[in-house]
């Protein structure tokens, strides 16, 4: 209010009678933020590969001539036993659907959970109003915790096996989906909800029949997206842990020379079944979403 | 049936939909049901039950949350030693055992609390047991003798031939030929701020802020405050300062690897876009190198680089930087072809070049949709960040799997279990925080 009374300060603020001015001064102010804010980042960026590469046993210089030693050594070993291949490929089979098993099965599992977190930490939606924040910080538990800590520790009690994988990426999961579905529940029209309400239905019954019908598509194609998510998840818990093509990649992979048919042919089968799942989820989400 | 040949044509079909769906809905569930069957089948879940270490579970359970000190006697050389879990950087000075075990006169008496007594003297070794009696055990011939109130041995009272243990809610007694041994449990992370080597273990809070402040110098070659903060940082125990180190280093990870693969995918998501990218061959052959990064997977690429590079933080952001290259590749190009044509337009009508009218015309369109996507993979590659630690050596996840494979250190696992979670969730709110400010209007996280 002072500047109008008294006239603009030349040099401190835009002087406003002038716009040329103002806007250069404006995109100077814009330029320096915008520099300073890029020399941090560089800053960042350089000091932090500097770091790392020091704490790296061995350099990135030192190592790059050496990044496609390993991939040749196995790719020549597995072209000299090309014809062991197909008979690789289905012996690892079984192993992949596990893998797939392992992934389906946690989504499925997961996905149910965050149905019912999400319509639980939906305002508007809600059984109890007031607990709403404690099903949101479950959800915000669940997603930060990191599979492989459950999976590990599942290990050392149920054993091996698939189980603890399925456990593992299934608490993930419900964290993930949750937060994703009661984004979309919160945008669900409530109108059938209340007519449903108007005719006695129980909270149960408003929620099966009000909400999910409008919200299903658009849950089923996160949940897919989650699944592409939950495949990589599996081989590399099956990899650390046990179960899955993972912990067979492992196994080939320990041995050293000697099995590297074995390692192509499931790094073969990941590559395949991977790049065909995310195509057909691609498709069958992109026809959900439009659809809905 | 008469009433449907006179119904119109609208009402049977609204019928049939019924039906349809009614039989959706039940289809639905039953096949969801008969897949989970079938996968519990194969997953062998009935014999889960006889593979499940329930011991096991209680060793974790009471790890997470106490401790064990064991008083062990050599039965050799009669040597006492009193060790926190039993290692060697957790025992006892002889003349500085805790308040609970008194030596006098070469009788050893440990109090477990609740009344339970353990004795060890030059005969052997008692356990007085309150409500049961006293269990007594001495060496005939070097093998353990035990003398038990009358009555049947209750189970959990184990007597072998070179054995005896009694396990109680107070603690736990063994007497084997070699050493006779009694862990006392107790809440708590033992050590966790001073180990006992250092002058401020023991100490309340209250006495440790008075020594901080005003108290005479514990260690005359260092003030109190340096002493506690480098007895805390490099407490032998627990290494706070390799921990974190560790946490550091895989947000680092993190980071690098998110931030180069953006820095990476930018140009090359515009080669890959329609719009942008007027030959379609190099459209085409950049979309399948995206395809192809991303097919190969992670977990390909952290061990190809391994090899390479061998086990550290580099490593690991070299991997994350691979793998989101791809992501980020096929998210931008297709942001790119998503743009509005006409502010392009407008910057050509100027006279700006291709590269002015990208800088100006795309670039400002784009921005919050990348920096959404870019922040979102932030927070998920720093979880992502803990697994490619345990496989390439680097960072927390080194430690946990360290930890979880020696099978004995759970309080350690509780401890990194504990600062996972709240790292990934501090991430989580900082990119959360950051895409608010960066972003005017932006809804929240996508995918």
């Amino acid at each position: 209010m002072v500047d109008i009374a008294f006239g603009p300060e030349p040099g401190r603020r835009p002087d406003l009678s002038d716009p040329r001015a103002a806007y250069l001064d404006l995109l100077r102010r814009k330029r320096m933020y915008g520099g300073v804010l890029l020399v941090l980042f560089v800053g960042l960026m350089a000091s932090g590969w500097i770091l790392a590469n020091d704490r790296n046993a061995g350099g990135f210089w030192n190592g790059l001539p050496m990044l496609g030693a390993f991939p040749s050594e196995v790719l020549s070993e597995a072209w000299a036993n090309r014809a062991n291949l197909p008979g690789r490929l289905v012996e690892f089979f079984p192993s992949l659907i596990e893998t797939i098993n392992i992934a389906a099965v946690s989504t499925l599992l997961g996905a149910l959970g965050a149905v019912m977190l999400s319509l639980l930490a939906t305002r508007g939606l809600a059984r109890w109003p007031r607990a709403i924040p404690l099903f949101r910080r479950l959800m915000d538990t669940f997603r930060a915790v990191p599979e492989i800590v459950i999976a590990l520790v599942l290990i050392f009690i149920l054993g091996g096996g698939p189980v603890p994988a399925v456990i593992a990426i299934a608490v993930h999961t419900t964290g993930a989906l949750g937060k994703l579905f009661s984004e979309v529940a919160e945008n669900a029209d409530l109108k059938p909800v209340e007519g449903l309400t108007s005719v006695g239905a129980s909270w149960g019954q408003r929620m099966l029949l009000g909400v999910i019908p409008q919200v299903a598509p658009n849950w089923i194609s996160y949940a897919l997206l989650r699944f592409e998510i939950n495949v990589r998840a599996s081989a590399i818990l099956g990899f650390v842990g046990s179960g899955g093509i993972g912990h067979d990649l492992k196994l080939a992979m320990q041995w050293g020379q000697g099995r590297y048919d074995q390692v192509v042919a499931i790094f073969l089968l990941l590559f395949v079944t991977i790049v065909l799942i995310d195509r057909l989820s691609d498709r069958a989400r992109a026809r959900l979403v439009k659809g809905a | 049936m008469t009433a449907v040949s006179h119904a119109p044509s609208l009402a049977e079909t609204v019928t049939r939909s019924f039906d349809r769906r009614r039989r959706l809905a039940l289809a639905v569930p039953a096949l969801i049901l008969a897949y989970l069957l079938y996968a519990a089948v194969s997953f062998d879940l009935a014999g889960l039950a006889a593979r499940a270490r329930m011991d096991n579970a209680a060793i974790l359970l009471a790890d997470f949350w106490s401790h064990k000190t064991h008083v062990t006697r050599d039965n050799r050389s009669g040597a006492l030693t009193v060790a926190i879990e039993g290692e060697a950087k957790g025992t006892y000075a002889p003349d500085h055992f805790p308040d609970w075990v008194s030596v006098a006169d070469g009788i050893t008496t440990i109090d477990l609390g609740q009344g339970h007594v353990v004795t060890y003297d030059a005969t052997g070794a008692r356990y007085d047991i309150p409500g049961y009696g006293v269990v007594d055990v001495h060496p005939v011939g070097g093998k353990p003798v035990v003398t038990l109130p009358p009555g049947p041995v209750p189970d959990w009272i184990s007597v072998a031939e070179n054995k005896v243990s009694v396990t109680t809610d107070a603690g736990r007694f063994s007497y084997s030929r070699s050493k006779v041994e009694t862990f006392r449990y107790e809440p708590g992370w033992e050590q966790f701020f001073f180990t006992l080597d250092s002058p401020f273990y023991g100490r309340g809070p209250l006495e440790l802020a008075r020594l901080a402040l005003v108290g005479d110098r514990v260690d005359p070659a260092r003030s109190n405050i340096a002493g506690m903060v480098s007895d805390f940082w490099h407490n032998k125990m627990w290494h706070h300062g390799d921990v974190v180190w560790a946490l550091f280093e895989t947000v680092l990870m993190a980071f690098l690897g998110t931030m180069g693969a953006a820095l990476i995918a930018l140009p090359l998501g515009f080669l890959a876009a329609s719009n942008m990218m007027p030959v379609r061959l190099v459209r085409f052959a950049f979309r399948r190198v995206f395809d192809f990064i991303r097919g190969v997977d992670g977990l390909i690429w952290t061990i190809v680089l391994s090899r390479a590079f061998g086990p550290g933080p580099m490593t690991g952001a070299l991997a994350i930087l691979i793998t989101d290259t791809g992501s980020f590749g096929k998210l931008f190009s297709e942001a790119l072809e998503n743009i509005d044509e006409k502010q392009v337009e407008g910057i050509r009508s100027t006279g700006a070049g291709r590269l002015q009218r990208a800088r100006f015309g795309v670039i400002p369109q784009v921005t919050p949709v990348l920096l959404s996507q870019v922040l979102y993979y932030l927070e998920s590659n720093t979880r992502s960040a803990t697994v490619i630690g345990a496989i390439v050596g680097g960072g927390i996840g080194l430690l946990l799997t360290q930890a979880i494979i020696t099978q004995k250190d759970w309080e350690e696992v509780a401890y990194y279990m504990v600062l996972i979670v709240l790292m990934v969730m501090a991430m989580d709110s900082l990119s959360g925080w950051l895409r608010r400010r960066l972003i005017k209007g932006d809804a929240g996280g996508k995918s």
